[in-house]
Protein backbone atom coordinates (compact mmCIF):
# COMPACT_ATOMS: atom_id res chain seq x y z
CA UNK A 1 0.00 0.00 0.00
CA UNK A 2 2.83 2.50 0.59
CA UNK A 3 4.90 1.61 -1.89
CA UNK A 4 1.74 2.12 -4.76
CA UNK A 5 1.07 5.49 -2.83
CA UNK A 6 4.31 6.77 -3.03
CA UNK A 7 4.51 5.89 -6.10
CA UNK A 8 1.08 8.25 -7.11
CA UNK A 9 2.42 11.11 -5.02
CA UNK A 10 5.70 10.92 -7.24
CA UNK A 11 3.20 10.72 -10.86
CA UNK A 12 1.09 13.66 -8.90
CA UNK A 13 4.38 16.07 -7.88
CA UNK A 14 6.10 15.66 -11.66
CA UNK A 15 2.84 16.49 -13.25
CA UNK A 16 2.72 19.47 -11.61
CA UNK A 17 6.03 20.27 -12.90
CA UNK A 18 6.04 19.81 -16.17
CA UNK A 19 3.35 19.65 -18.91
CA UNK A 20 5.38 17.97 -21.69
CA UNK A 21 5.98 14.17 -21.56
CA UNK A 22 9.42 14.33 -23.16
CA UNK A 23 11.53 17.33 -23.72
CA UNK A 24 15.05 17.11 -25.36
CA UNK A 25 17.63 19.88 -25.82
CA UNK A 26 20.97 19.61 -28.08
CA UNK A 27 21.01 15.56 -27.27
CA UNK A 28 24.23 14.17 -28.61
CA UNK A 29 25.34 10.92 -28.15
CA UNK A 30 28.99 10.35 -29.38
CA UNK A 31 30.76 6.83 -30.04
CA UNK A 32 34.28 6.31 -30.52
CA UNK A 33 34.70 10.17 -31.99
CA UNK A 34 31.33 9.79 -34.06
CA UNK A 35 28.41 11.28 -34.02
CA UNK A 36 25.32 8.91 -33.29
CA UNK A 37 23.11 11.72 -32.77
CA UNK A 38 24.26 15.27 -33.33
CA UNK A 39 22.38 17.67 -31.98
CA UNK A 40 18.72 16.80 -31.08
CA UNK A 41 16.17 18.53 -29.82
CA UNK A 42 12.44 17.25 -29.18
CA UNK A 43 9.31 18.21 -27.81
CA UNK A 44 5.91 15.54 -27.12
CA UNK A 45 3.28 17.10 -25.22
CA UNK A 46 1.42 14.82 -22.70
CA UNK A 47 -1.32 12.47 -24.81
CA UNK A 48 0.25 12.56 -28.33
CA UNK A 49 1.19 9.99 -30.56
CA UNK A 50 4.77 11.82 -31.83
CA UNK A 51 5.98 8.97 -34.66
CA UNK A 52 10.01 9.21 -35.21
CA UNK A 53 11.19 8.23 -38.99
CA UNK A 54 14.12 7.60 -40.39
CA UNK A 55 16.83 5.36 -42.02
CA UNK A 56 18.71 2.63 -40.34
CA UNK A 57 21.63 3.84 -38.35
CA UNK A 58 20.07 7.53 -38.42
CA UNK A 59 19.98 7.37 -34.48
CA UNK A 60 16.27 6.82 -33.20
CA UNK A 61 16.79 3.82 -31.65
CA UNK A 62 19.93 5.66 -30.04
CA UNK A 63 17.56 8.49 -29.44
CA UNK A 64 15.09 6.24 -27.95
CA UNK A 65 17.33 3.87 -25.51
CA UNK A 66 18.43 7.55 -24.17
CA UNK A 67 15.24 8.51 -23.50
CA UNK A 68 14.02 4.67 -21.86
CA UNK A 69 16.86 5.13 -19.54
CA UNK A 70 19.15 2.28 -21.20
CA UNK A 71 22.03 4.42 -22.65
CA UNK A 72 23.89 7.60 -21.13
CA UNK A 73 23.77 10.87 -23.59
CA UNK A 74 27.11 12.48 -24.14
CA UNK A 75 25.77 15.76 -23.89
CA UNK A 76 21.93 17.77 -23.94
CA UNK A 77 19.11 18.46 -21.84
CA UNK A 78 17.40 15.46 -21.21
CA UNK A 79 13.33 15.74 -19.15
CA UNK A 80 11.39 12.52 -19.44
CA UNK A 81 7.95 12.72 -17.34
CA UNK A 82 9.79 15.75 -15.93
CA UNK A 83 12.75 13.39 -14.84
CA UNK A 84 16.05 12.84 -16.26
CA UNK A 85 16.36 9.38 -17.27
CA UNK A 86 20.33 9.17 -16.65
CA UNK A 87 19.02 9.34 -12.86
CA UNK A 88 15.88 8.36 -12.78
CA UNK A 89 14.45 5.30 -10.16
CA UNK A 90 12.08 2.71 -10.25
CA UNK A 91 9.52 5.16 -9.30
CA UNK A 92 10.05 6.73 -12.33
CA UNK A 93 9.77 3.42 -14.19
CA UNK A 94 6.51 2.51 -12.89
CA UNK A 95 5.15 5.21 -15.14
CA UNK A 96 6.64 4.03 -18.62
CA UNK A 97 6.50 1.05 -20.65
CA UNK A 98 8.53 -0.24 -23.34
CA UNK A 99 8.18 -2.21 -25.83
CA UNK A 100 11.43 -3.80 -26.96
CA UNK A 101 12.45 -4.17 -30.54
CA UNK A 102 14.59 -7.65 -30.52
CA UNK A 103 13.87 -9.44 -27.69
CA UNK A 104 14.33 -12.95 -27.22
CA UNK A 105 13.66 -13.85 -23.51
CA UNK A 106 11.06 -15.73 -21.67
CA UNK A 107 11.09 -18.89 -24.43
CA UNK A 108 10.11 -21.32 -21.82
CA UNK A 109 7.56 -19.64 -19.87
CA UNK A 110 3.50 -19.14 -21.19
CA UNK A 111 2.65 -15.66 -22.53
CA UNK A 112 0.82 -15.40 -19.23
CA UNK A 113 3.04 -16.51 -16.91
CA UNK A 114 5.89 -13.99 -18.35
CA UNK A 115 2.45 -10.75 -18.20
CA UNK A 116 1.71 -12.09 -15.21
CA UNK A 117 5.70 -11.65 -13.73
CA UNK A 118 6.49 -8.56 -15.34
CA UNK A 119 2.85 -6.92 -14.33
CA UNK A 120 4.01 -8.02 -10.52
CA UNK A 121 6.82 -5.25 -10.67
CA UNK A 122 4.20 -2.86 -11.33
CA UNK A 123 2.24 -0.48 -8.41
CA UNK A 124 -1.20 -0.72 -10.24
CA UNK A 125 -1.16 -3.37 -13.13
CA UNK A 126 -3.50 -4.32 -15.50
CA UNK A 127 -4.62 -8.23 -14.80
CA UNK A 128 -2.30 -10.15 -17.19
CA UNK A 129 -5.72 -11.65 -18.72
CA UNK A 130 -6.54 -7.70 -19.62
CA UNK A 131 -3.01 -7.33 -21.18
CA UNK A 132 -3.18 -10.61 -23.12
CA UNK A 133 -6.85 -9.63 -24.52
CA UNK A 134 -5.58 -6.16 -25.72
CA UNK A 135 -2.99 -7.61 -27.90
CA UNK A 136 -5.35 -10.00 -28.99
CA UNK A 137 -3.52 -13.06 -27.84
CA UNK A 138 -6.02 -14.45 -25.73
CA UNK A 139 -5.90 -17.92 -27.49
CA UNK A 140 -2.43 -18.16 -26.86
CA UNK A 141 -2.63 -17.49 -23.28
CA UNK A 142 -1.38 -20.70 -21.90
CA UNK A 143 1.41 -21.34 -24.79
CA UNK A 144 5.03 -21.10 -24.61
CA UNK A 145 6.14 -18.07 -26.30
CA UNK A 146 9.13 -20.30 -27.54
CA UNK A 147 6.29 -21.93 -29.98
CA UNK A 148 4.95 -18.68 -30.62
CA UNK A 149 5.05 -16.63 -34.30
CA UNK A 150 7.58 -13.87 -34.63
CA UNK A 151 4.33 -11.45 -34.52
CA UNK A 152 2.99 -13.25 -31.89
CA UNK A 153 6.06 -12.66 -30.18
CA UNK A 154 5.88 -9.03 -31.04
CA UNK A 155 2.80 -9.06 -29.47
CA UNK A 156 3.52 -9.95 -26.39
CA UNK A 157 6.50 -7.72 -26.19
CA UNK A 158 3.37 -4.90 -26.91
CA UNK A 159 1.53 -6.71 -23.57
CA UNK A 160 4.63 -6.29 -21.68
CA UNK A 161 4.98 -3.09 -22.01
CA UNK A 162 1.06 -1.86 -21.26
CA UNK A 163 1.06 -4.52 -18.38
CA UNK A 164 2.16 -1.57 -15.84
CA UNK A 165 -0.54 1.06 -17.13
CA UNK A 166 2.39 3.78 -18.44
CA UNK A 167 1.75 7.30 -19.01
CA UNK A 168 4.16 7.30 -21.54
CA UNK A 169 4.54 3.83 -24.02
CA UNK A 170 8.11 3.88 -25.89
CA UNK A 171 7.23 1.32 -29.15
CA UNK A 172 10.59 0.58 -31.19
CA UNK A 173 9.40 -0.68 -34.55
CA UNK A 174 6.72 -2.78 -32.69
CA UNK A 175 4.31 -4.28 -35.98
CA UNK A 176 7.91 -5.86 -37.78
CA UNK A 177 6.78 -8.94 -38.49
CA UNK A 178 2.75 -8.50 -38.30
CA UNK A 179 0.66 -10.08 -40.52
CA UNK A 180 -1.72 -6.61 -41.94
CA UNK A 181 -4.51 -7.85 -40.25
CA UNK A 182 -2.85 -7.62 -37.00
CA UNK A 183 -1.25 -4.67 -37.51
CA UNK A 184 -4.76 -3.27 -38.09
CA UNK A 185 -5.22 -4.50 -34.66
CA UNK A 186 -2.63 -2.80 -33.61
CA UNK A 187 -3.49 0.32 -34.61
CA UNK A 188 -6.64 0.22 -33.07
CA UNK A 189 -5.05 -0.77 -29.58
CA UNK A 190 -2.42 2.02 -30.15
CA UNK A 191 -5.66 4.76 -30.44
CA UNK A 192 -7.32 3.22 -27.73
CA UNK A 193 -4.30 3.58 -25.46
CA UNK A 194 -3.75 7.42 -26.85
CA UNK A 195 -7.88 8.02 -25.91
CA UNK A 196 -7.03 6.71 -22.26
CA UNK A 197 -4.63 9.69 -22.31
CA UNK A 198 -1.01 7.60 -23.10
CA UNK A 199 1.44 9.32 -24.44
CA UNK A 200 3.35 7.36 -27.46
CA UNK A 201 6.59 7.52 -29.27
CA UNK A 202 6.82 5.40 -32.03
CA UNK A 203 9.50 4.58 -34.01
CA UNK A 204 8.90 2.88 -37.24
CA UNK A 205 9.89 2.28 -41.01
CA UNK A 206 6.23 1.87 -42.24
CA UNK A 207 5.13 5.08 -43.48
CA UNK A 208 1.67 4.32 -43.74
CA UNK A 209 1.75 3.38 -40.18
CA UNK A 210 3.19 6.69 -39.21
CA UNK A 211 0.85 8.25 -41.23
CA UNK A 212 -2.24 6.35 -40.05
CA UNK A 213 -1.27 6.67 -35.93
CA UNK A 214 0.95 10.09 -35.46
CA UNK A 215 -0.09 13.01 -34.03
CA UNK A 216 3.11 14.98 -35.24
CA UNK A 217 6.13 13.27 -36.92
CA UNK A 218 9.81 14.04 -37.03
CA UNK A 219 12.28 12.51 -39.36
CA UNK A 220 15.63 11.47 -38.40
CA UNK A 221 18.94 11.56 -40.48
CA UNK A 222 22.42 11.41 -39.37
CA UNK A 223 21.63 11.75 -36.11
CA UNK A 224 19.75 15.18 -36.79
CA UNK A 225 15.94 15.85 -37.33
CA UNK A 226 15.44 17.32 -40.92
CA UNK A 227 11.54 17.82 -40.39
CA UNK A 228 9.57 18.10 -38.48
CA UNK A 229 5.30 18.34 -38.28
CA UNK A 230 1.87 16.40 -38.69
CA UNK A 231 1.39 13.81 -40.89
CA UNK A 232 -0.15 16.56 -43.59
CA UNK A 233 2.14 19.19 -43.73
CA UNK A 234 5.48 17.10 -42.81
CA UNK A 235 8.28 18.69 -44.84
CA UNK A 236 5.92 21.00 -46.87
CA UNK A 237 3.85 18.59 -48.38
CA UNK A 238 0.44 20.13 -47.28
CA UNK A 239 1.64 23.27 -49.61
CA UNK A 240 3.16 21.40 -52.76
CA UNK A 241 1.51 21.26 -55.81
CA UNK A 242 -1.59 18.82 -57.02
CA UNK A 243 -0.04 16.96 -60.18
CA UNK A 244 -3.44 16.94 -62.30
CA UNK A 245 -3.75 14.24 -65.40
CA UNK A 246 -5.71 13.57 -67.60
CA UNK A 247 -6.42 12.61 -71.64
CA UNK A 248 -7.22 14.72 -74.22
CA UNK A 249 -8.10 13.77 -77.62
CA UNK A 250 -5.56 10.66 -77.04
CA UNK A 251 -3.05 12.57 -75.61
CA UNK A 252 -2.04 12.79 -71.63
CA UNK A 253 -2.15 16.26 -70.50
CA UNK A 254 -0.37 16.82 -67.39
CA UNK A 255 -0.86 20.41 -65.06
CA UNK A 256 0.97 21.21 -61.58
CA UNK A 257 -1.61 23.83 -59.48
CA UNK A 258 -1.65 24.87 -56.14
CA UNK A 259 -5.33 24.52 -56.09
CA UNK A 260 -6.88 22.21 -58.57
CA UNK A 261 -10.80 23.36 -58.01
CA UNK A 262 -10.53 26.30 -60.83
CA UNK A 263 -8.79 23.53 -63.41
CA UNK A 264 -11.25 20.68 -62.68
CA UNK A 265 -14.06 23.46 -63.13
CA UNK A 266 -12.40 24.87 -66.34
CA UNK A 267 -12.38 20.72 -67.72
CA UNK A 268 -15.47 20.19 -67.04
CA UNK A 269 -17.34 22.80 -68.26
CA UNK A 270 -15.35 22.38 -71.77
CA UNK A 271 -16.65 18.63 -71.82
CA UNK A 272 -13.30 16.80 -71.21
CA UNK A 273 -13.33 13.34 -71.34
CA UNK A 274 -12.38 13.26 -67.18
CA UNK A 275 -12.44 8.83 -67.14
CA UNK A 276 -8.61 8.93 -66.60
CA UNK A 277 -8.56 12.01 -64.45
CA UNK A 278 -6.30 11.77 -61.60
CA UNK A 279 -4.83 14.33 -59.40
CA UNK A 280 -2.32 13.34 -56.71
CA UNK A 281 -0.32 15.58 -54.21
CA UNK A 282 3.59 14.10 -52.71
CA UNK A 283 2.67 11.21 -50.29
CA UNK A 284 4.14 10.42 -47.33
CA UNK A 285 6.89 8.30 -48.96
CA UNK A 286 7.38 10.83 -51.82
CA UNK A 287 8.02 13.34 -48.87
CA UNK A 288 10.38 11.21 -46.44
CA UNK A 289 12.31 10.24 -49.48
CA UNK A 290 13.31 13.30 -50.64
CA UNK A 291 13.88 14.26 -47.24
CA UNK A 292 16.32 11.93 -46.52
CA UNK A 293 17.88 12.14 -50.01
CA UNK A 294 18.56 15.81 -49.23
CA UNK A 295 20.23 15.05 -45.68
CA UNK A 296 22.45 12.76 -47.05
CA UNK B 1 10.85 -6.46 -2.96
CA UNK B 2 10.94 -9.67 -1.52
CA UNK B 3 8.06 -10.24 -3.37
CA UNK B 4 9.55 -9.23 -6.76
CA UNK B 5 12.70 -11.54 -5.53
CA UNK B 6 10.62 -14.51 -5.32
CA UNK B 7 8.80 -13.87 -8.51
CA UNK B 8 11.83 -13.69 -10.17
CA UNK B 9 13.42 -17.09 -7.92
CA UNK B 10 10.11 -18.80 -9.10
CA UNK B 11 10.29 -17.52 -12.67
CA UNK B 12 14.62 -18.76 -12.82
CA UNK B 13 13.27 -22.32 -11.74
CA UNK B 14 10.34 -22.32 -14.16
CA UNK B 15 12.48 -21.03 -16.79
CA UNK B 16 15.61 -23.75 -15.90
CA UNK B 17 13.22 -27.63 -15.37
CA UNK B 18 12.01 -26.80 -18.64
CA UNK B 19 15.56 -26.52 -20.40
CA UNK B 20 15.91 -30.15 -21.04
CA UNK B 21 19.57 -29.37 -21.95
CA UNK B 22 20.19 -27.38 -18.79
CA UNK B 23 18.65 -29.60 -17.08
CA UNK B 24 20.91 -32.87 -18.11
CA UNK B 25 24.38 -31.46 -18.32
CA UNK B 26 24.21 -29.32 -15.39
CA UNK B 27 22.48 -31.54 -13.09
CA UNK B 28 22.51 -34.92 -14.20
CA UNK B 29 26.30 -34.73 -15.42
CA UNK B 30 27.81 -35.03 -11.97
CA UNK B 31 25.78 -38.05 -11.13
CA UNK B 32 26.75 -39.50 -14.40
CA UNK B 33 30.08 -39.17 -13.90
CA UNK B 34 29.88 -40.17 -10.01
CA UNK B 35 28.46 -43.72 -11.13
CA UNK B 36 31.14 -44.10 -14.33
CA UNK B 37 34.18 -43.31 -11.51
CA UNK B 38 32.60 -44.96 -9.02
CA UNK B 39 31.72 -47.89 -11.31
CA UNK B 40 35.19 -48.20 -12.65
CA UNK B 41 37.23 -47.98 -9.39
CA UNK B 42 34.93 -48.53 -6.97
CA UNK B 43 36.24 -51.67 -6.14
CA UNK B 44 39.72 -50.41 -5.01
CA UNK B 45 40.35 -48.99 -1.87
CA UNK B 46 42.61 -46.40 -0.12
CA UNK B 47 45.51 -47.10 2.19
CA UNK B 48 43.18 -45.74 4.41
CA UNK B 49 40.99 -48.60 3.91
CA UNK B 50 38.07 -46.70 2.68
CA UNK B 51 36.05 -47.30 -0.48
CA UNK B 52 37.12 -45.63 -3.48
CA UNK B 53 33.68 -45.13 -4.59
CA UNK B 54 32.70 -43.42 -1.24
CA UNK B 55 35.35 -40.76 -1.88
CA UNK B 56 34.50 -40.11 -5.51
CA UNK B 57 30.59 -39.57 -4.05
CA UNK B 58 31.90 -37.19 -1.27
CA UNK B 59 34.53 -34.93 -3.80
CA UNK B 60 31.87 -35.22 -6.36
CA UNK B 61 29.88 -33.21 -4.30
CA UNK B 62 31.89 -30.63 -4.62
CA UNK B 63 31.87 -30.16 -8.28
CA UNK B 64 27.96 -31.09 -8.44
CA UNK B 65 27.89 -27.25 -6.71
CA UNK B 66 30.55 -25.82 -9.56
CA UNK B 67 28.28 -26.94 -12.00
CA UNK B 68 24.71 -25.69 -10.59
CA UNK B 69 26.46 -22.65 -9.09
CA UNK B 70 29.71 -21.23 -11.03
CA UNK B 71 28.00 -22.87 -14.24
CA UNK B 72 24.65 -21.84 -13.79
CA UNK B 73 25.19 -18.60 -12.47
CA UNK B 74 28.23 -17.70 -15.25
CA UNK B 75 26.23 -18.71 -18.16
CA UNK B 76 22.73 -17.97 -16.88
CA UNK B 77 23.76 -14.07 -16.76
CA UNK B 78 25.33 -14.03 -20.14
CA UNK B 79 22.41 -15.50 -21.81
CA UNK B 80 20.31 -12.62 -19.64
CA UNK B 81 22.39 -10.22 -21.28
CA UNK B 82 22.29 -11.57 -25.03
CA UNK B 83 18.38 -12.36 -25.21
CA UNK B 84 16.59 -9.14 -23.75
CA UNK B 85 15.97 -10.27 -20.15
CA UNK B 86 18.05 -8.09 -18.48
CA UNK B 87 17.08 -5.08 -20.37
CA UNK B 88 13.44 -5.83 -20.42
CA UNK B 89 14.02 -6.30 -16.70
CA UNK B 90 15.97 -2.74 -16.40
CA UNK B 91 13.16 -1.10 -17.80
CA UNK B 92 10.79 -1.91 -14.75
CA UNK B 93 10.74 -1.00 -11.40
CA UNK B 94 12.12 -4.07 -10.39
CA UNK B 95 16.00 -3.18 -8.46
CA UNK B 96 18.80 -5.04 -10.32
CA UNK B 97 18.92 -6.79 -6.17
CA UNK B 98 16.23 -8.47 -6.93
CA UNK B 99 17.00 -9.86 -10.38
CA UNK B 100 19.80 -11.33 -8.49
CA UNK B 101 18.44 -12.24 -5.32
CA UNK B 102 16.35 -14.22 -7.52
CA UNK B 103 19.25 -15.72 -9.33
CA UNK B 104 20.75 -16.92 -5.82
CA UNK B 105 17.25 -18.91 -5.38
CA UNK B 106 17.58 -20.78 -8.37
CA UNK B 107 21.41 -21.70 -7.03
CA UNK B 108 20.46 -22.39 -3.99
CA UNK B 109 17.78 -24.54 -4.51
CA UNK B 110 19.81 -26.49 -7.34
CA UNK B 111 22.82 -26.95 -5.05
CA UNK B 112 20.13 -28.56 -2.80
CA UNK B 113 18.42 -30.94 -5.15
CA UNK B 114 22.73 -31.83 -6.87
CA UNK B 115 23.79 -32.62 -3.42
CA UNK B 116 20.56 -34.95 -2.09
CA UNK B 117 20.76 -36.94 -5.42
CA UNK B 118 24.56 -37.42 -5.22
CA UNK B 119 24.62 -38.02 -1.74
CA UNK B 120 21.25 -40.31 -2.29
CA UNK B 121 23.70 -42.15 -5.16
CA UNK B 122 26.27 -42.48 -3.00
CA UNK B 123 23.82 -44.59 -0.38
CA UNK B 124 22.56 -46.70 -2.10
CA UNK B 125 24.70 -47.61 -5.47
CA UNK B 126 28.23 -46.97 -3.24
CA UNK B 127 26.48 -48.24 0.22
CA UNK B 128 28.17 -44.81 1.86
CA UNK B 129 26.74 -44.93 5.42
CA UNK B 130 25.12 -41.32 6.34
CA UNK B 131 27.90 -39.42 8.11
CA UNK B 132 26.96 -38.58 11.96
CA UNK B 133 24.86 -35.90 13.06
CA UNK B 134 27.48 -33.56 14.47
CA UNK B 135 29.13 -33.15 10.60
CA UNK B 136 26.12 -31.95 8.86
CA UNK B 137 26.57 -28.47 10.91
CA UNK B 138 30.13 -28.71 8.98
CA UNK B 139 28.34 -29.83 5.67
CA UNK B 140 25.98 -26.68 5.68
CA UNK B 141 28.89 -24.13 6.75
CA UNK B 142 31.37 -25.41 3.50
CA UNK B 143 28.16 -26.11 1.36
CA UNK B 144 27.44 -22.33 1.79
CA UNK B 145 29.80 -20.81 1.67
CA UNK B 146 30.59 -22.87 -2.03
CA UNK B 147 27.94 -22.12 -3.09
CA UNK B 148 27.97 -17.97 -2.23
CA UNK B 149 31.78 -18.10 -3.42
CA UNK B 150 30.84 -20.16 -6.81
CA UNK B 151 28.27 -17.84 -7.27
CA UNK B 152 29.53 -15.01 -7.02
CA UNK B 153 32.52 -15.90 -9.35
CA UNK B 154 30.13 -17.27 -11.78
CA UNK B 155 28.47 -13.77 -11.90
CA UNK B 156 32.06 -12.66 -11.94
CA UNK B 157 33.49 -14.47 -15.22
CA UNK B 158 29.99 -13.99 -16.94
CA UNK B 159 30.67 -10.34 -17.72
CA UNK B 160 34.24 -11.71 -19.29
CA UNK B 161 31.76 -14.32 -21.94
CA UNK B 162 30.94 -11.95 -25.31
CA UNK B 163 28.82 -14.35 -26.52
CA UNK B 164 26.08 -16.58 -24.59
CA UNK B 165 26.10 -19.76 -27.00
CA UNK B 166 30.06 -19.62 -26.13
CA UNK B 167 29.24 -20.05 -22.15
CA UNK B 168 28.93 -23.17 -21.05
CA UNK B 169 32.72 -23.73 -22.87
CA UNK B 170 34.17 -21.10 -21.45
CA UNK B 171 33.30 -21.79 -17.90
CA UNK B 172 33.93 -25.23 -18.29
CA UNK B 173 37.16 -25.24 -19.24
CA UNK B 174 37.96 -23.64 -15.58
CA UNK B 175 35.57 -26.14 -13.79
CA UNK B 176 37.49 -29.38 -15.34
CA UNK B 177 40.77 -28.46 -14.93
CA UNK B 178 40.33 -27.68 -11.38
CA UNK B 179 38.40 -30.57 -10.91
CA UNK B 180 41.54 -32.79 -11.86
CA UNK B 181 43.97 -30.64 -9.85
CA UNK B 182 41.71 -30.67 -6.95
CA UNK B 183 41.47 -33.78 -5.80
CA UNK B 184 37.91 -34.38 -7.01
CA UNK B 185 38.79 -36.77 -10.54
CA UNK B 186 42.29 -37.42 -9.06
CA UNK B 187 42.67 -38.74 -5.63
CA UNK B 188 44.99 -38.25 -3.07
CA UNK B 189 46.44 -35.13 -4.66
CA UNK B 190 50.42 -35.90 -3.56
CA UNK B 191 49.66 -37.82 -6.92
CA UNK B 192 50.95 -33.98 -8.00
CA UNK B 193 53.72 -32.34 -9.16
CA UNK B 194 54.58 -30.43 -5.88
CA UNK B 195 53.99 -26.77 -7.98
CA UNK B 196 50.43 -27.87 -9.42
CA UNK B 197 49.19 -28.89 -6.10
CA UNK B 198 50.26 -25.32 -4.88
CA UNK B 199 48.44 -23.65 -7.36
CA UNK B 200 45.37 -25.74 -6.92
CA UNK B 201 45.39 -24.65 -3.17
CA UNK B 202 44.49 -21.15 -4.08
CA UNK B 203 41.43 -21.80 -5.83
CA UNK B 204 38.39 -22.93 -3.65
CA UNK B 205 37.80 -25.98 -5.62
CA UNK B 206 40.59 -28.38 -3.69
CA UNK B 207 39.36 -26.68 -0.08
CA UNK B 208 35.23 -27.62 -1.15
CA UNK B 209 36.25 -31.15 -1.97
CA UNK B 210 38.84 -31.71 1.03
CA UNK B 211 35.59 -30.39 3.48
CA UNK B 212 33.28 -32.55 1.94
CA UNK B 213 35.60 -35.13 2.00
CA UNK B 214 35.49 -34.83 6.35
CA UNK B 215 31.82 -34.80 6.08
CA UNK B 216 31.22 -38.09 4.22
CA UNK B 217 34.22 -40.17 4.94
CA UNK B 218 35.62 -42.03 8.30
CA UNK B 219 38.37 -39.80 10.29
CA UNK B 220 41.13 -42.01 9.30
CA UNK B 221 40.70 -41.19 5.87
CA UNK B 222 42.56 -37.97 6.38
CA UNK B 223 46.05 -39.53 5.79
CA UNK B 224 45.31 -39.12 2.25
CA UNK B 225 45.05 -35.64 2.92
CA UNK B 226 47.66 -32.93 2.29
CA UNK B 227 49.58 -32.81 5.33
CA UNK B 228 47.82 -35.78 6.72
CA UNK B 229 45.11 -33.40 8.67
CA UNK B 230 41.60 -32.09 7.12
CA UNK B 231 42.78 -28.33 8.02
CA UNK B 232 38.86 -27.65 8.33
CA UNK B 233 40.26 -23.74 9.45
CA UNK B 234 41.92 -23.35 6.45
CA UNK B 235 38.85 -24.42 3.87
CA UNK B 236 36.63 -21.84 5.94
CA UNK B 237 39.30 -19.17 5.44
CA UNK B 238 39.78 -19.71 1.75
CA UNK B 239 36.29 -20.12 0.84
CA UNK B 240 35.44 -17.16 3.07
CA UNK B 241 38.29 -15.26 1.14
CA UNK B 242 37.02 -15.96 -2.14
CA UNK B 243 33.45 -15.16 -1.21
CA UNK B 244 35.04 -11.39 -0.04
CA UNK B 245 36.76 -11.76 -4.11
CA UNK B 246 34.22 -13.26 -5.85
CA UNK B 247 31.63 -9.61 -4.38
CA UNK B 248 34.36 -7.61 -5.41
CA UNK B 249 34.92 -8.60 -8.91
CA UNK B 250 30.97 -8.63 -9.02
CA UNK B 251 30.42 -5.12 -8.02
CA UNK B 252 33.10 -3.82 -10.43
CA UNK B 253 32.17 -5.62 -13.17
CA UNK B 254 28.29 -6.25 -13.12
CA UNK B 255 26.37 -4.61 -16.11
CA UNK B 256 23.31 -4.81 -17.49
CA UNK B 257 24.11 -5.12 -20.84
CA UNK B 258 26.18 -7.20 -22.93
CA UNK B 259 27.87 -4.42 -25.03
CA UNK B 260 29.28 -1.14 -23.18
CA UNK B 261 26.70 2.16 -23.29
Amino acid sequence: MTAAWSFRRAAQQSTIRSMEAIEVTGLRKTYGGQDAVAGIDLVVARGEIFSLLGPNGAGKTTTVEILEGHRRRTAGDVRVLGEDPGTAGSAWRARIGIVLQDADDAADLTVHEMVRHIGGFYPDPRPADEAIELVGLTAKRNSKIRTLSGGQRRRVDVALGIVGRPELLFLDEPTTGFDPEARRRFWDLIRTLAGDGTTILLTTHYLDEAEALADRLAVVSAGRIVAEGTPATLGGRGAAEARVSWTENGVTRVEQVTDPSDLIRHLVASGADLSTLTITRPTLEDTYLSLIGAAR
Amino acid sequence: MIAMSLSRGHVELLQFVRDRTAVVFTFFFPALLLLLFGTIFGSESTDSGVAVSRIFTASMIAYGILNTAFVTMGSGLAMDREDGTLKRLRGTPMPATAYLIGKGLLVFALSLAEVAFLILMGVLVFDMPLPPAGHWVTFAWIFVLSVVACSLLGIAVSGLVKNARNAGAILNVPVVALQFVSGVFIHPMSQLPDWLEKVASIFPVRWMAQGFRYVFLPDEAKVTEIGGAWNLGTVAVVLGVWCVIGLVLCLVTFRWSGRDK
